[in-house]
């Protein structure tokens, strides 16, 4: 019946003067939990179901979508696309020209083990309420939230060019928070990150494996601590970033930059352009020789949310080098960009929220690789710095040079270990500049590929799962505590 | 619900007639009433979308959608889940509201959980112009070509978006209450980049015909050749006038610490400061779904009328705004401002109205010895909960004033402020107006201007 429907849209949108055509239906399917203070708060579950179809007619492109899926209902859709295309052409300036690539007839599944949807809910509930309780047994404690999410989502691929893929995606995603207010202040500690906690592409054994209950009383104490910490202070000096903070770091400040589509003035007017000009193609130097970075969306990088088998444009999931031994070599790029920095072919990244949104260039899973280090060794070599975990804020400029995180919490770290805890930690930087002073690595042993679930871009605003393979790591002469600073 | 294929060509599409949603709703509570079920809700959305995106002084993207989606709840023994799906043949119906009840089953018993409400009376709002709803793909395009030529004119790149749309939302319960609303909404944004420099403008209103992307295009055009080669400024203390989108998008993230539920729950800056006085004289904040300015259905999540609320006045933190639920565990006054249960937030203003001043523009920086215009926010993050200390940086215009005149272009900025400081910081404010941004929702707010403005870092461009 699903490839029905593509085969009645390509067909439409063929005759109506399209020169290509891609289709998807999908089916999404989700299911969100959360509790607060011991009770239930969201308790829902939606599902989707709906085509949306791609053309080039005039050499431009035309998109439309539709959840009436009937034959009548894809083929007006396809009619419609067509006619958009054609509007489209009014202002071109040029033929859109995609990269050549070869067609596929195949069927995926990410890999699981529990299927989350089949898992009962009071299991799911009870869980969630039991680390709400642990939470809420820590006296100090004025807030405990929790919060599960699974996604299914099934997506019939076809192209003019014949091309049809099946490929079906789960994902599974939970976390728990304690929140402090005392006096002035309100401080709070996520685990096992923070907004949202840990989402992967796999099923509920994800969730067995964060063992919530066993974190859940350090988290309500380490709210609570935070109240009588010090203040960070405000220097210039030593930090080493935590895994989960290291992967938002290179989400924000790797990540985004090499979004082909930014730098090429696509995203000027909402989520903005990028300072990796084409020009800085294999002459930057990105970061310090030890740091080496890949966008890898094959499964055998793991289970993150930027893995796949084929991405929204039929292109076969790639592993990129972005950061070699600190030298800029790659972007992200589509059918359509390719050619402009000299590719044959896609690198395979252009994702769709759901059936009713156009596809576009996203970050898959955009990851540091580790290094030699431990963590005990790395403290251990760290006369004097501060250790930051769990983000607690983030903020970066329109062309993604200058930044502002601050984490949840800290350690001062003096003499080689790691002694008082400290709040409202904060640093910021230029991107090269920081990236440049990375002086070392920890190794594969702390490495975890994070989940951020929320990435939003593009306009409509479509939010999309990126993974981010990241290590704690040390970072020389950065500017801490700005946030807070009195000057 | 079939749709013609001559009407979705010309990007004119029409939302179905009023009585085939009530129809949708009518199936849910007839099948809830079959199973047995006293209490069901159900929440029928219809949305017609249409963007036309552009960048490089081209059409890049072209985009429309047409969705209907249909939402159960149901609420048995003190027990409530909502499911929801765009399938609405009958069996699709009964397996939602089926997995509805087992979901509600699953959990333990809420004792707060309150009885669906009944029929409510509802004040009429007309937000939907035809205009609007019939707006096709061709016109968006010869706007957007119109903007690109003068970018081609004046040797500047343009970006940007024209979009339109129309929706429909139905609530109704199976105790009588139903309520309707349907609104257009149309909006213009525009990026105009020269050299490295770039500025921009934007608007948003239910009537596509209160918006003029040309004269849009010129203002984000001339302000993008008054930015060229941009000085650096010294991160400090400035006085800045911030246009209206820059304040919208900054008080903006003040809306959920209004919730009663938020400060029930110790995570509002507002938290053990009702009735105190926060701001200065000059700020007056209403929440006020029938501001003749406002888009938004008159109703809340459950279907309560929206009550217009006055959450400051003259500086002083006066009321904050109410679900059913939190209304009754704190005693209070029911304002309609709850979202859709189930959920953990409660409830929140999304229609704040800050009363503006008598100054102009022109007249903020006639009397600014020194300071910075402010075209935009951007990234903007919480860094500090409870004093509401933001991050952000500045984008796409920011300029010196000095001695009364608009002077050049400055490098952007990156801010560390209170909230609530700049609120009590106000010198002057202009006339307000709806204002859209990137950051937060729509709303209507004065430009403003602030002393002591904190900017703690500046960026390369």
């Amino acid at each position: 019946m699903m490839w029905d429907y593509c085969a009645n849209s390509l067909d439409v949108a063929r005759l109506r003067g399209a020169t290509y055509a891609d289709v998807r239906v999908m089916h999404q399917r989700q299911r969100d939990l959360t509790t607060k203070n011991g009770q239930v708060g969201t308790l829902g579950q939606s599902e989707s179901i709906g085509l949306g179809i791609r053309v080039i007619a005039q050499g431009a492109w035309g998109f439309a979508s539709t959840d009436v899926l009937t034959r009548e209902g894809v083929a007006a859709c396809a009619a419609q696309a067509v006619a958009i295309a054609k509007a489209s052409a009014l202002a071109k300036k040029k033929d859109v020209q995609l990269a050549p690539e070869a067609a596929y007839v195949d069927s995926w599944q990410s890999p699981f083990l529990k299927d989350p949807f089949e898992i009962p809910l009071e299991t799911q509930l009870s869980l969630l309420l039991a680390a709400d309780e642990a939470m809420r047994r820590v006296k100090g404690v004025t807030l405990t939230e929790t919060n599960m999410q699974f996604r299914k989502v099934d997506t019939w691929f076809a192209s003019s060019e014949g091309s049809k893929i099946h490929q079906r995606r789960v994902v599974s995603g939970c976390g728990i928070v304690a929140t402090c207010f005392q006096g002035d202040a309100i401080q709070k500690r996520s685990y096992p990150n923070s907004f949202g906690g840990q989402h992967v592409l796999g099923g509920y054994e994800l969730i067995e494996s964060l063992d919530l209950l066993k974190h859940a009383p350090r988290v309500g104490e380490q709210a609570v601590a935070l109240h009588s910490a010090a203040q960070c202070p405000e220097r210039t000096g030593t930090l080493i970033l935590g895994a989960s903070q290291l992967g938002l770091q290179i989400h924000e400040s790797i990540g985004h930059p090499i979004e082909l589509d930014r730098v090429l003035g696509q995203e000027a007017n909402f989520a903005g352009t990028s300072f990796l000009t084409l020009d800085q193609l294999h002459h930057l130097r990105y970061a310090s020789p030890i740091v080496n970075v890949v966008a890898d969306a094959r499964i055998a990088h793991g289970p993150g949310l930027g893995s796949f088998a084929y991405d929204d444009e039929g292109v076969p999931a790639q592993c990129i080098d972005i950061i070699k031994a600190g030298e800029f070599c790659g972007y992200l790029s589509s059918r359509e960009t390719a050619h402009l920095i000299g590719l044959q072919r896609s690198g395979g990244t252009v994702r769709t929220e759901g059936w009713n949104r156009l596809p576009m260039i996203r970050m898959t899973n955009v990851s540091i690789l580790p290094g030699p280090w431990t963590l005990e060794n790395l403290i251990a070599d760290t006369d004097e710095g501060i250790l930051m975990e769990t983000n607690r804020s983030w903020s970066i400029d329109d062309r993604r040079y200058q930044f502002q995180f601050s984490t949840e919490i800290a350690w001062e770290i003096q003499g080689g270990k790691k002694t008082r805890m400290l709040k409202n930690p904060s640093y910021s930087g230029i991107t090269t500049e920081f990236w440049n002073s990375c002086d070392a690595i920890c190794n594969g042993d702390h490495w975890q590929l994070w989940g951020t679930p929320n990435c939003g871009k593009g306009q409509p605003m479509q939010t999309m799962g990126t993974g981010h393979g990241a290590t704690p790591a040390r970072f020389r002469n950065v500017k801490i505590g700005t946030a807070f600073s009195e000057e | 619900m079939g749709r013609t294929a001559s009407k979705r060509e010309t990007g004119g599409e029409a939302l179905r007639d009023e009585r085939e949603l009530r129809a949708v709703a009518a199936n849910v509570l007839r099948l809830a009433k079959l199973r047995g079920v006293r209490e069901a809700e159900v929440h029928v959305e219809e949305v017609i979308d249409a963007l036309t995106r552009f960048a490089n002084n081209t059409i890049h993207q072209n985009v429309a959608e047409h969705g209907l989606s249909v939402s159960i709840r149901t609420v048995v023994d003190g027990r409530t889940a909502r499911v929801t799906t765009n399938r609405v043949d009958e069996d699709s119906l009964r397996a939602a509201l089926e997995n509805s009840l087992a979901m509600a089953a699953s959990q333990p018993k809420d004792p707060q959980l309150l009885p669906l409400p009944g029929k409510q009376k509802y004040r009429a709002l007309r937000r939907f112009v035809g205009a609007t709803a019939t707006l096709s793909a061709e016109e968006r395009a010869r706007a957007v070509k119109r903007t690109c030529d003068l970018a081609d004119e004046r040797g500047q790149v343009a970006a940007g978006i024209f979009q339109s749309g129309q929706s429909r939302t139905l609530l109704c319960n199976s105790r009588g209450l139903c309520a309707t609303y349907r609104q257009t909404q149309a909006e213009f944004s525009v990026t105009m980049q020269q050299g490295a420099a770039t500025s921009w403008a934007k608007a948003n209103a239910a009537d596509v015909r209160a918006i003029d992307p040309i004269a849009l295009a010129r203002t984000a055009s001339e302000k993008a050749e008054r930015a060229q080669n941009p000085m650096e400024l010294a991160p400090g203390k400035y006085t800045v006038i911030l246009e209206p989108a820059a304040v919208l998008d900054f008080v903006g993230f003040l809306f959920y610490d209004f919730a009663a539920t938020a400060v029930e729950d110790k995570r509002s800056c507002f938290s053990g400061r009702l009735g105190k006085t926060l701001f200065g004289k000059n700020i007056t904040i209403t929440d006020d779904v029938y501001h003749a300015e406002q888009l938004g259905p008159q109703f809340d999540g459950e279907g309560m009328p929206r009550q217009r609320v006055v959450l400051v006045d003259k500086g002083v933190l006066r009321n904050l705004v109410y679900s059913r639920r939190s209304a009754k565990a704190t005693h209070a006054k029911l304002t309609g401002h709850g979202f859709p249960l189930p959920n953990e937030y409660g409830e929140a203003p999304v229609n704040l109205v800050i009363a503006g001043g008598n100054s102009s523009l022109e007249e903020m920086v006639r009397t600014t010895e020194r300071g910075l215009l402010v075209t935009r926010l951007w990234y903007i993050r919480e860094v500090d909960p409870y004093e509401k200390i933001m991050t952000g940086m500045t984008r796409d215009g920011l300029f010196l004033v000095e001695r009364g005149q608009i002077g050049r272009g400055v490098r952007n900025f990156r801010f560390n402020q209170s909230i609530l400081e700049m609120l009590a910081n106000v010198e002057l404010l202009g006339e307000t107006r709806r204002a859209s941004g990137e950051e937060a929702f729509e709303m209507v707010v004065p430009p403003m201007k602030i002393r002591e403005f904190q900017f703690s870092e500046v960026t390369k461009f």
